[in-house]
């Protein structure tokens, strides 16, 4: 339980229907399967946001966009995401493949209804990622997302900083791999 | 209270009766993709919990473009001697994994699935839940089992008679374009009704593979003797078709009457934005490209129907078509019904079986400002390469016109 439950941040925005193609293009990345994770990150909305990931977004920054958040391929673009230290992702909704990514690589990523309403960009909001409180700190409103039960899968994963860990844990516990 | 066919299949694979929307379930996996070995391997876990129900290929950068591609796949083969994989499909003897995994009998009615990449929602024409994971495939090839969260379920009634000329994917763009790309977000999306019956294996295969296309977890077809006959000489394992009780519960029900339906397409940017065709045909869009490959739209029948229209024509001056079975199996069937060897005749480029130009990777990448008309299933922006390119997506038949036209064109003024 390491992990920093409440997260403070500034916002950026993003539309609908942003794919995983935009955060993670294939003709950079996935044709170039030796790109490190943090160059392959520099490429991250490059197509409908040029100069964001180079210049704009700061590490601890909050992501905040509308429907269908990582939709398309399956590539694992919370990676990208968790090299630009981006702390916490909110959208209106969130595609299953890349939620479940998200999960697995331990970044946090909440459904928030009403979000893209809730917050401007440059705004700061502060995170629960537990109880999936959100308060925006230049208007003191609070909305409330959608938050993991305890004691389900994603939750336990999440808590254990993601699937690596979680799995390392299980492996062990069922005699899979000694240490 | 009746069950939808998720819910079936998952109470099944979680050892329970009945399975309830929103209830959180570890549920035992009947097959999965070897695209995590090597994260299996880093792990330190020396085994796999079943090598015959792993299935690999390489299809993405295949034949490899480059040292650090072919590194990469030498490796692939390592592991797949290091664990005992079986179901290994080598360069030659595969293609595009929804495709080749089927052929080799992976899916059958009524199995729950979950393996590397995002449209493996195709696997749902076989009457099974198949979905992606991926990079918690790595727990399947462990544990063999998975969590999963029991979808809601929709159901979309496809009525009337489908006309001549229009298939599956004119189906699904039509669908996406009224209900949008997130109609299926989270859920079980079962295709029901006449128009489901009549449509080919292959047309339905199409409306799956892009399942994800419109959010689903799960896109499902109920068994039939076209299934059957598919899976012939494919499955040897016994399985039942898995049907819906009378009184499931759907979370909402979607109706279509298809009859008038015309020959569709999706402008740049987005599956969901479906056009009919005629209402482009005159903003005369210049076409660069036609591609007729991918998981979505490579089959024999979407071979066929290209070389039915190129028969005796030629692609455009200032066009190249490139085409791409999607897979080796079907490459040869093609070759021996002489749809190539038209094809060819016709200017088209042939490749092998591969994902290249879909995905940007490579066999076809677009440049700046470049049009091209896609059998495939995304168009976002910089999909097939540049960021500054547009992809617009329709049939085989749409893809073949336009090809010859030199731009986007309706099918039908050429059959």
């Amino acid at each position: 339980m390491a992990m920093e439950t409440v997260r403070v941040g500034r916002v950026w925005k993003f539309g609908d229907h942003i794919s995983t193609d935009f955060m993670m293009p294939g003709h950079r990345v996935l044709a170039n399967p030796d790109l490190s994770v943090e160059d392959a990150a520099k490429f991250c909305m490059e197509a409908n946001r040029p100069g964001w990931a180079e210049s704009e977004v700061q590490p601890g920054d909050i992501l905040v966009a509308g429907i269908n958040f990582g939709c398309g391929s399956s590539r694992n673009a919370s990676q990208s995401l968790k090299a630009l230290n981006i702390a916490v992702v909110l959208a209106e909704s969130v595609s299953r493949i890349h939620l479940r990514n998200a999960v697995n690589s331990g970044l946090p990523t909440l459904v928030a209804p009403g979000i893209s309403g809730f917050v401007e960009e440059g705004q700061s909001l502060e995170v629960d990622i537990v109880t999936g409180t959100v308060k925006n700190l230049d208007t003191d409103a609070t909305l409330q997302a959608e938050a993991w039960e305890e004691g389900t899968p994603p939750y336990e994963i999440l808590m254990a900083g993601g699937l690596e860990p979680f799995m390392k844990a299980k492996l062990k516990e069922r005699g899979l791999i000694s240490g | 209270m009746g069950q939808t066919i998720a819910e079936k299949i998952l109470a099944a694979h979680a050892g329970i009766d009945t399975a309830k929307p929103g209830q959180y379930l570890w549920c035992k996996v009947d097959a999965t993709s070897g695209h995590r070995l090597a994260d299996l391997e880093a792990l330190g876990v020396d085994r796999v919990w079943d090598p015959e129900k792993v299935f690999q290929v390489d299809d993405h950068q295949a034949p490899p473009p480059t040292i650090v591609a072919a590194n990469k796949v030498k490796d692939l083969r390592r592991l797949i001697k290091k664990y005992e994989i079986k179901n290994y499909f080598e360069y030659g003897r595969g293609g595009i994994l929804h495709q080749v995994f089927a052929e080799n009998g992976m899916y059958a009615p009524g199995e729950l699935v979950a393996q590397c990449d995002s449209h493996s929602t195709a696997g749902g024409v076989f009457n099974a839940c198949v979905t992606n994971a991926n990079l918690d495939a790595v727990h399947v090839l462990a544990f063999g089992e998975l969590w999963f969260r029991v979808p809601e379920s929709v159901r979309v009634v496809l009525n009337g008679t489908l006309p001549t000329w229009c298939v599956g994917k004119d189906v699904i763009l039509k669908v996406a374009s009224e209900l949008g790309t997130d109609y299926g977000l989270y859920k079980s999306v079962e295709y029901v009704g006449p128009v489901a019956s009549q449509m080919t294996m292959a047309q339905r295969w199409t409306i799956c593979n892009m399942g994800v296309e419109v959010g689903a977890k799960f896109a499902l077809f109920e068994g039939d003797e076209k299934t059957d006959a598919f899976l012939k000489g494919r499955v040897n394992r016994p399985y039942e078709h898995v049907t819906a009780d009378a009184d499931a519960v759907y979370e909402t029900e979607y109706e279509f009457d298809l009859s008038d339906l015309t020959p569709m397409v999706a402008r740049p940017g987005d599956p969901g934005n479906g056009v009919p065709v005629e209402s482009v045909r005159p903003e005369r869009v210049k076409v660069d490209q036609a591609f007729l490959g991918s998981c979505t739209n490579a089959r024999l029948e979407d071979l066929e129907v290209a070389a039915r229209i190129l028969d005796g024509k030629k692609v455009h001056p200032d066009v190249r078509m490139l085409v791409s079975p999607s897979s080796q199996e079907v490459f040869g069937e093609a070759l021996r019904a002489g749809y190539l060897e038209t094809l060819v005749d016709a200017g088209a480029l042939v490749e092998h079986s591969t994902c290249g130009p879909c995905y940007g990777g490579h066999l076809g990448v677009l440049g700046d400002g470049e049009t091209c008309i896609s059998s495939s299933n995304r168009n976002f922006r910089g999909r097939m390469g540049s960021p500054l390119a547009d992809v617009w997506l329709a049939s085989p038949a749409t893809v073949a016109a336009s090809a010859i036209a030199g731009e986007i064109v309706d099918p039908r003024e050429y059959l």
